[in-house]
């Protein structure tokens, strides 16, 4: 997705991907330890030839409170390192997948103390499908849920049985 | 074919809007903090669905109206959501139950959906299908938990159960708009999907020890504005803020 940097490269597309690395670079308002490159929901930056810059960015889950807040970031992180004219678009289709996540994003998570979605995101079609998550803090397997839903939408709360320490969980989705 | 797509939309973006209200109401207030988040998490799921199903109705009416018009500006016989999902929360069983019934609807729903040939329909129900598919384990596992609990858990269950269930033959009527929708490639054939809810219902209320509820009728209504006396409440406290002072922004 992104920056197309095949070929020479012009002055349009150093600037294309001078973009995408400024808005690449943004933090997750919500888990700052990650990016929004990391989770995925950066899907393109592009630079027109009158020197619009037009970002791409995807909702995680559809009543995510920080999908503005992300947008507003990225367009701000754009200005400050000199961009003008800058339009941040939300694309719907197609629908953001955890499978997206890189696996920087997922070590970057691990080491937050926040376990990185385990199985693919068909999985979550079983009704009762139990998910083994591995505790981010001991590695035991050995852990339960909670709660299905934890403190932002994209998260369940566990405890490892094991250190017996609470921890999140990022979904599947 | 643009009006009844708008009513189409509309209705499902009725049915999130009030339903995500109603969810709301527990903030603060479920048996648990755990609870607390989930019912909240939920209603924001159901928000996010309404406010991208109203941006869309909004367009395809083209008369300027977008989603904080659609949905602080009607009056209580323009909404047209299913009766189901504006009942009141009686008690914990309740919200369970209701969204356990409706979760059961919107996953084969959305699925059916994703297939749709509108491209902004497919989209909504992409995401949505999955955030539903959490919805329905979530309020499965409390009818198993509550049903097959204590004395009292299991009386509230079943009464829960037993008196929302008039309500949720309305989700698979379909009308001159729904079927306009599925000639033009647009819509889902809801009534194919009785057969799926029904076993999803039946295979969970056996794992809860409990007999399947059966309805002599269906109370419908909803879809043409008539509405039981909980939703004018409900509009009431949602619309308040614009209804006092109009074009309030924060
Ligand atoms: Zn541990």
């Amino acid at each position: 997705m992104g920056v197309v940097v095949a070929g020479a490269l012009n002055p349009s597309n150093v600037r294309s991907r001078r973009a995408w690395d400024v808005a690449a670079a943004v933090p997750d308002p919500e888990i700052p330890v990650v990016t929004l490159a990391d989770l995925g929901i950066l899907r393109g930056v592009e630079c027109n030839d009158d020197g619009a810059v037009i970002a791409r960015v995807t909702p995680t889950y559809s009543g995510c409170p920080a999908t503005r807040l992300i947008e507003q970031m990225v367009l701000e992180a754009l200005k400050r390192d000199g961009f003008e004219n800058v339009r941040v678009e939300s694309v719907m289709s197609p629908a953001w997948t955890t499978d997206w996540i890189t696996a920087e994003g997922r070590e970057k998570l691990r080491a937050f103390g926040i376990a990185p979605p385990v199985k693919s995101s068909n999985s979550i079609r079983a009704l009762f499908g139990e998910t083994a998550v591995n505790c981010p803090l001991c590695d035991s397997g050995d852990t339960e849920r909670i709660s299905e839903f934890g403190s932002t939408p994209c998260k369940a709360l566990y405890r490892c049985r094991t250190c017996l320490e609470p921890f999140d969980y990022f979904k599947c989705l | 074919m643009s009006d009844d797509l708008f009513r189409y939309v509309l209705r499902l973006a009725d049915d999130h809007l009030v339903l995500g209200q109603r969810l709301g109401e527990w903030c603060g207030q479920a048996p648990s903090l755990e609870e607390d988040l989930a019912l909240a998490n939920i209603g924001l799921d159901c928000l996010g669905q309404a406010r991208a199903l109203y941006t869309y109705a909004g367009k395809v009416e083209g008369k300027g109206r977008d989603e904080d018009a659609l949905a602080f500006l009607r009056p209580e016989r323009e909404y047209c959501n299913a009766l189901l999902v504006e009942q009141a929360n009686r008690d914990f069983a309740w919200a369970i139950a209701r969204q356990f019934y409706f979760s059961a609807f919107m996953l084969p729903f959305w699925r059916a959906m994703a297939k749709s040939g509108d491209d902004d329909l497919r989209a909504i129900a992409a995401k949505a299908e999955k955030e539903v598919a959490y919805h329905l384990r979530h309020s499965a596992e409390w009818v198993i938990r509550l049903g097959d609990g204590t004395e009292e858990s299991r009386r509230r269950m079943i009464e829960a159960l037993e008196e929302l269930f008039i309500y949720t033959g309305e989700l698979f009527e379909m009308d001159d708009v729904a079927l306009a929708m599925v000639s033009e490639g647009v819509g889902v054939d809801a009534s194919d999907l009785l057969d799926e809810w029904r076993r999803t219902v039946d295979g969970v209320l056996a794992e809860a020890h409990l007999e399947a509820p059966d309805a002599a009728y269906a109370q419908t209504g909803g879809r043409a504005g008539r509405h039981t006396e909980h939703l004018g409440h409900l509009l009431s406290e949602l619309q308040y803020m614009q209804r006092a002072y109009p074009g309030l922004e924060w």
